[in-house]
């Protein structure tokens, strides 16, 4: 094998990809060729380093020099200062405060400060096209430890002691949920991977199936094997054709190194992996809807009992986890349960990777031990909010979740403490809001989601979201009445307690917890007819400032009706009631000379 | 990409072959037909039903059931412009109303000349660089509204 000096690591994730990263890394194999460097450099796509806005990212090792934005252009001078010259490029580091306005290494950037990186180790920091870079960090070891030495019950108390809990969305115990299928009579087993990532605003399994695919089959593998399970399915979604792509190449390595496949390792032990694409539809996220899905039907969930675990793909006992799960499995293995359960909370061990997002200066992909605070994820990792505004709610765990407010900031993250507060884990969506987002809007556009997607199977569902989102509706638009707010209120619960499955049992939580913590913004809107962050479009009203205004025309000549009477000479009034709100005047005016209210 | 209906049915055969004593292999065909034919034909679905043994009104429920899936013709390139969380606070309304004003044409709905289909989606996982909207199977973050004329430009 030969032995290079330095590596250039060039995140190939989707987020960076579209930033710009497929020309970079071409540049950089050029550059480095007619230098005459390919001998001594090597040039690697990696996977996600979560920190996308940043994107393209480039690493440089040994030194681990981290580039941010890197584009085509800036190619030239890395390679000829620092790899050829031993001169890291100032200008691309990471910019931090002032008295440390270049920051050369990763580890020293607050962003990764806090961070502890479990499901997210190998995630731009190998190949994930390579599988033996993956075995080279580990990869692998805890499959042969399992086939060599463990026996299926020895693997499952193994997670049980860790102390890992389903990480898409549910939290159920995950040692427990194997020994119900591994216990279920049956001759042929299946497992699943629930890569069916849907929520808006989640984007932690996309990064770990395009940065890390070993690390899910080999999570699988450990299941399967500790259920007596001999076939598994990934149900990824299709507007992910980059995680599909590199998980049928890692699973045609693992076959070709004898890792999956007919008695792997010699060991007796066999699997059978299929990769599914998802059609669209979020409901699809939902087991039982999804194993419909996987048989080839209407993705539509059913009651439960019967549960998968004793029968589900095709009567058959069927474990489904998702792929953070999956991904957490190897290293427990590896170092041992009770090493996994020292990090954390009592009842919530381990790490959870968040998505954080919105309104926040350094949005990407965190990985935090359990316990940690919000204020601590939002603040010391995050940065705190964009153009230094001021921070009014997180949402949190997607459309099924809810939105806590600045008292909530110092509550420990944990199952617990979130459903105590009326949000929810979820799959880990944090999207943080300043104050320019209205709250009534936000609960509506999360409805209008969970509205579309409902399947339609169960009435509450189907009919009492459309009821809901009729009322919100109404209120964004001024008309709303305070008896709205009552009726409201009463059909959240009955549509929360009522439901089939989980997207009819948590789509009231957005309007129930923005009820409950901003109760005096819907009232503005039914009350006072104005929307306190301008927001709804319905209830604003555009105004020039004339002691402002410079009378240049410029709003008069972008408004689309035509609604800005006015010469340069007089100056120029808005047409309340022929104006549409579309806000163009107030983007383009220079002088910041109208105001929306 | 207009075939005749025997073509439709020929390659529609072609596509159902190595399924036929499978199981769960409705929706990966229909998955095929779509990327061949842009859409699923009622010939197609015809074929399926025939050759699969499936009724076509369980056929025509799943691919109604799917947003994925569409009974009509689509346009050459799927704008997608993400309708996220995340990027809905950052601003994709606007992406979204002037990719519209671009193309003339609504959501959910093909130009005339068939270039582009409209479609909003929920999320397109690319959070950190909203709001974002993917033609075919290319990304574009960091948008703002008049950076979507110049994209759309590039598709022919």
């Amino acid at each position: 094998m030969p032995i290079y000096r330095s590596h250039v690591l060039i995140c190939g994730g989707t987020g960076c990809a579209s930033s710009g990263s497929r020309e970079v890394t071409e540049s950089f194999r050029n550059a480095i060729r007619d230098r005459g460097l390919s001998e001594e450099v090597l040039v690697v796509p990696t996977g996600c380093h979560g920190m996308c806005e940043m994107g393209p990212i480039v690493v440089v090792y040994p030194e681990g020099t981290f580039y941010c934005r890197v584009q085509k252009s800036d190619v030239a001078e890395i390679v000829e200062e620092h790899i050829y010259k031993g001169r890291p490029v100032q200008r691309l580091m990471y910019s931090g405060s002032e008295d440390m306005p270049f920051i050369p290494h990763y580890k020293e950037i607050p962003f990764y400060g806090k961070q502890h990186r479990i499901a997210l180790a190998n995630c731009g920091y190998i190949n994930p096209d390579n599988i033996e870079e993956y075995v080279a960090r580990g990869g692998y070891e805890a499959l042969g430890k399992a086939l060599a030495g463990m026996t299926p019950a020895q693997v499952i108390d193994e997670v049980k002691t860790s102390g890992l809990r389903g990480r898409g969305g549910g939290g159920f115990p995950t040692g427990l949920k194997w020994s119900f299928c591994a216990s279920a009579k049956g001759d042929k087993k299946y497992v699943i991977c629930n890569a069916d990532e849907g929520d808006p605003g989640a984007f932690m399994d996309r990064s770990i199936l395009e940065g890390d695919p070993h690390s899910i089959i080999e999570g699988m593998m450990l299941g399967a094997y500790a259920m007596g399970a001999d076939e598994g399915y990934i149900y990824c979604r299709a507007e992910y054709p980059l995680a599909i792509q590199r998980l049928k190449t890692a699973m045609a390595q693992a076959e070709a190194y004898g890792l999956l496949g007919e008695n792997i390792m010699d060991s007796g032990f066999s699997f059978t992996l299929h990769v599914k694409e998802g059609a669209g539809a979020f409901v699809c996220g939902e087991e039982t809807a999804l194993m419909a899905s996987i048989e080839g039907r209407r993705g539509m969930p059913r009651p439960r009992p019967p549960f998968p675990a004793n029968s589900g793909l095709w009567g058959c006992p069927t474990n489904i986890n998702n792929v953070e799960t999956w991904a957490n499995v190897p290293p427990i293995l590896r170092n041992g349960g009770a090493w996994y359960a020292s990090m954390g909370t009592e009842k919530s061990k381990g790490t959870k990777v968040f998505a954080l997002t919105g309104k926040i200066k350094h949005t990407g992909l965190v990985e935090v031990p359990m316990g940690i605070t919000l204020r601590e994820i939002i603040f010391d990792i995050g940065g705190g909010i964009l153009d230094d505004k001021k921070f009014k709610a997180v949402q949190i765990g997607g459309p099924s979740g809810g939105c806590l407010t600045e008292e909530h900031l110092d509550t420990p993250v944990s199952y617990e403490s979130l459903t105590a507060l009326g949000a929810i884990m979820g799959s880990g969506g944090l999207v943080v809001m300043d104050e320019t987002t209205c709250m009534v809007d936000v609960a509506k556009f999360f409805l209008e989601f969970t509205q579309k997607e409902s399947c339609g199977k169960c009435v509450p569902c189907r009919e009492g979201t459309k009821h809901m989102l009729l009322l919100l509706e109404k209120i964004t638009e001024g008309k709303g009445t305070m008896e709205d707010l009552d009726t409201l209120e009463g059909l959240a619960h009955m549509v929360k307690d009522m439901s089939l499955c989980g997207l009819g049992q948590t789509a009231p939580n957005p309007v129930l917890t923005t009820l409950r913590y901003f109760r005096d913004e819907y009232v503005a809107h039914i009350r006072d007819h104005k929307c306190p962050a301008g927001a709804c479009a319905a209830l604003l009203e555009y105004r020039i400032i004339q002691e402002a205004c410079k009378k240049c025309g410029i709003c008069a000549r972008n408004c689309p009706v035509k609604c800005i009477p006015g010469d340069r000479n007089s100056g120029y009034h808005i047409e309340t009631d022929r104006c549409i709100r579309c806000g163009t005047c107030f983007e383009k005016c220079p002088f910041g000379a109208i105001e929306k209210k | 990409m207009a075939f005749s209906a025997d073509e439709i049915r020929e390659k529609t055969r072609k596509i159902v072959e190595p399924w036929r004593n499978g199981k769960g292999g409705l929706i990966p065909i229909l998955q095929a037909v779509q990327e061949q034919m842009g859409y699923l034909p009622p010939e197609a679905l015809e074929t399926i039903s025939r050759e699969m043994k499936i009724p076509s009104s369980e056929i025509y429920g799943v691919a109604t059931f799917y947003a994925q899936f569409h009974l009509k013709p689509r346009g050459r390139h799927v704008v997608r412009v993400c309708r996220g969380t995340a990027c809905h606070v950052r601003g994709s309304l606007k992406i979204l109303d002037s990719v519209k004003e671009i193309t003339g044409v609504e959501e959910n709905q093909t130009t005339e000349d068939l270039r582009f289909t409209i479609e909003p989606v929920a999320c397109l996982g690319a959070c950190g660089l909203a709001p974002v909207m993917m033609i075919d199977t290319q990304t574009f973050g960091r948008l703002t509204p008049d950076m979507v004329k110049g994209i759309l430009d590039k598709f022919e």
